[in-house]
């Protein structure tokens, strides 16, 4: 079996620890958010303010990256092969219908992740960074000290930042179910952590319903 | 790949830069060993009075003691005079009411409901001798009592009219005066109401002789702090007052005095100082060594068996019902109510009109959640069932006290509607003839007996969805007790759907799998 080295050391090291610390913010957060009592509220708040700096410095790092190396390039969203993908995982997965396209290095994600994924990028992510942000340094309105980020209260704050939460907690749930569906039910995770995966001797595509046997595309 | 690292770790520096400079810088606070160290040191007096000549005689009336005291300390007694020790009134600005010379003549409160017609037994606290009715002169220096806050040899003791009890040694008292300690203030401020701890419920006789664990700063085995340590005074002007005669937001003692606003080593604690007053977090708990009075039932007054008053006491030893005053609730070791406060008040003054169908606010705390100003307190409020004319809409002050029978007065009468006669009269408020008990309220702000910090509120028991301490504080959102309804059932809708689905998913997955019997599961 071919092997294709599809993640690099930084990529993987970004994901786990990305991967572990939403999962610990989601654990503190909600308990903050008074969801259930595990660490106690002021041990939760401290956690969590130390794992979002964690996570700040860690994106700081990702972002760097995905511009130096052009990666960034892997989340334009395409139309092309979208409806193949949308019908795979609906009906093509199924039958054991091979994927519609095939990983590479130059591709790694599917028209359906490239749209999820910069979603979270551009959207979600910004707006649970930002307003958490808010949250840690907002300032109500006093006379006394320097009148940094004044708010009136953090209802707004509190509200988006929850969204943010639910968003993220949502969208783990789905990926770590969808890392079952590549080539076999562990070749994803197996990827993510050796940063090899396995590719078959030839590939399918799975397109408006039909089974087309194709070379494999770039997208 | 240099360059790379280079620029990493740039941003790995500057972004916590960045994040460290929105940061507030803090005010220092004063270590708290420093302050021991200061309240530490040990006043030592520049004059011993045992010495003086001027008081090695025998006095006849505590007017002599005055005397006395003001020939030397020639311009204390105008301070006196001008001092709401001394007045029991000042001026102040009452939001419906406008500026008024106001105290406790004109003020009921939610216990013995008002000093007017009672002054011979009230003026047991009054810093004067023989306050009984209003042609006492204000002006008269002879009648200031410097004793009852200045004897340090915790004999001198006052009674009716004011005047010091008959076995009192005026000269040996008066040789032992000196800056007021805790039996000064005690003697009147813990056993307001009539009895231990009726009124305040943070201010008792426990704090004579209080523990760590009552309060942290007086503890006489820690720093055995006196009242007058925060009440400072200059020239007769004490620091601090109470909103249950006081209207404005000034000449407050206040914590942050030596503590500043922000004295935690934590952002976040210190962030709450803004909206959160200190006593809230401190003083988790009131009354935590005697019970206080929470509720004063004066409808029930007046019930006697053969003929006579009588008291029965509840399982704890306190007084459950007096034929002079009604039924009484108590509570030891109570939890505060908390509200929004801004240093103002407003007051049930005499003569106003009210009606009954709410509980009738004695005194009233300004503030709210949207007034900058405006903290979260903690409050004792005082529920009780007062007298009330239905007819002029007046809550009426009763006469109560009287040396004998037959002068009207409800103690020794029992008769209500000759109490509710005389003591209307007395005021020059008209009475209708005919009384009814209406429910009141009254709020005290909990200040005293701070706990060690150890015992100080924990972050759950407000932040939390049930039975926070300030559920019933509204208009604002408190992370851990408040969630958005849309935002909540939205996202756990969400969640569920996407975990729904993937059930749904894996499980025809596997099933189709288990169906084929070949070929990895895909």
């Amino acid at each position: 079996m071919k092997q294709m080295y599809v993640y690099t050391g930084f990529e993987r090291f970004w994901h786990w620890t990305q991967a572990g610390l939403i999962l610990f913010l989601a654990l503190t957060g909600f308990e903050i958010h008074g969801s259930y009592q595990f660490f106690g509220f002021d041990q939760a708040v401290r956690f969590h303010s130390a794992a979002a700096i964690a996570l700040l410095i860690l994106i700081a790092f990702a972002v760097f990256w995905h511009f130096t190396t052009g990666e960034w390039k892997q989340y334009v969203p395409t139309k092309k092969f979208l409806r193949a993908y949308a019908a795979y995982y609906l009906i093509g997965i199924f039958r054991h219908a091979p994927h519609p396209t095939r990983k590479t290095t130059l591709s790694k994600l599917n028209p359906l992740q490239r749209l999820v994924y910069l979603g979270l990028k551009i959207l979600v992510i910004p707006v649970s960074v930002i307003s958490g942000l808010l949250y840690m340094f907002y300032r109500y309105p006093q006379r006394h000290g320097i009148e940094t980020l004044n708010v009136h209260g953090v209802a707004a704050i509190a509200v988006v930042h929850t969204a943010g939460a639910f968003l993220l907690v949502t969208f783990v749930t789905a990926h770590i179910y969808l890392i079952t569906t590549g080539r076999t039910a562990t070749s994803n995770l197996k990827a993510m952590i050796t940063g090899f995966e396995d590719v078959g001797e030839e590939e399918f595509r799975w397109v408006d319903g039909e089974n087309h046997a194709a070379q494999p595309e770039v997208i | 790949m240099r360059k790379f690292f280079l620029v990493v770790i740039i941003l790995g520096i500057l972004i916590p830069l960045l994040i460290g400079s929105l940061r507030r810088p803090a005010i220092e606070p004063r270590p708290v060993q420093d302050l021991k160290t200061e309240f530490a040191a040990k006043h030592i007096p520049s004059v011993d009075h045992m010495k003086l000549a001027a008081l090695q005689r025998k006095f006849s009336t505590p007017q002599e003691v005055t005397q006395a005291c003001i020939a030397c300390h020639t311009e204390r007694a105008g301070e006196v005079m001008a001092s709401t020790h001394w007045n029991w009134a000042r001026e102040e600005y009452i939001e419906g009411h406008g500026i008024r010379y106001v105290g406790k003549r004109d003020i009921l409160n939610n216990f013995c409901i008002g000093v007017s017609g009672n002054l011979e037994s009230c003026d047991a606290c009054h810093a004067g001798y023989g306050y009984v009715d209003s042609s006492f002169d204000f002006s008269d220096p002879k009648n200031i009592d410097c004793l009852i806050c200045h004897d340090n040899s915790s004999t001198y003791t006052k009674t009716k009219m004011g005047m010091p009890a008959p076995s009192v040694d005026l000269t040996f008292v008066a040789q032992h005066v000196g800056p007021p300690q805790r039996t000064n203030c005690g003697t009147c401020h813990f056993f307001g109401g009539g009895g231990n701890n009726v009124k305040h419920g943070d201010l008792e006789k426990a704090l004579f002789d209080p523990s760590r664990d009552v309060d942290v700063h007086m503890a006489t085995a820690g720093s055995n702090l006196q009242c007058v340590a925060c009440h400072t005074a200059r020239n007769h002007r004490l620091l601090g007052k109470l909103y249950s005669i006081s209207s404005m937001n000034r000449n407050r003692s206040t914590c942050e005095q030596c503590h500043s606003a922000v004295p935690h080593d934590n952002d976040v604690l210190n962030e709450h100082t803004v909206k959160v007053a200190c006593q809230t977090c401190h003083i988790p708990r009131y009354a935590r060594v005697n019970a206080t009075k929470m509720t004063w039932d004066w409808s029930t007054a007046g019930q006697l068996r053969n003929g006579e008053p009588f008291e029965t006491e509840d399982s704890s030893g306190n007084l459950a019902y007096a034929s002079i005053k009604g039924t009484f609730g108590w509570e030891r070791n109570a939890v505060p109510e908390y509200i929004w406060f801004n240093g103002t008040a407003g007051h049930y003054l005499l003569g106003d009109t009210v009606s009954p169908d709410r509980p009738i606010e004695i005194n009233t705390l300004h503030g709210s959640y949207d007034d900058p100003d405006a903290k979260i307190v903690p409050v004792k409020i005082h529920r009780a069932r007062q007298i009330y004319d239905p007819v002029t809409r007046m809550l009426i002050q009763p006469k109560l006290y009287a040396p004998v029978r037959g002068a009207g007065a409800f103690w020794k009468d029992f008769d209500w509607q000759q109490a509710a006669t005389q003591g209307m009269k007395s005021v020059g408020l008209p009475y209708s003839g005919q009384y009814t008990f209406v429910a009141t309220e009254m709020t005290w702000p909990i200040n005293h007996m701070v706990a060690p910090k150890e015992q100080a509120l924990q972050c759950v028991e407000c932040h939390t969805r049930s039975n926070s301490r300030l559920a019933h504080l509204t208009g604002f959102y408190m992370p851990g007790r408040d969630t958005n309804r849309i935002v909540e059932a939205g996202g756990t809708g969400l969640l569920l759907l996407v975990i729904l689905a993937v059930a749904v998913h894996g499980t025809v997955r596997i099933f189709l799998h288990l169906r084929a019997r070949k070929g990895p599961l895909t």
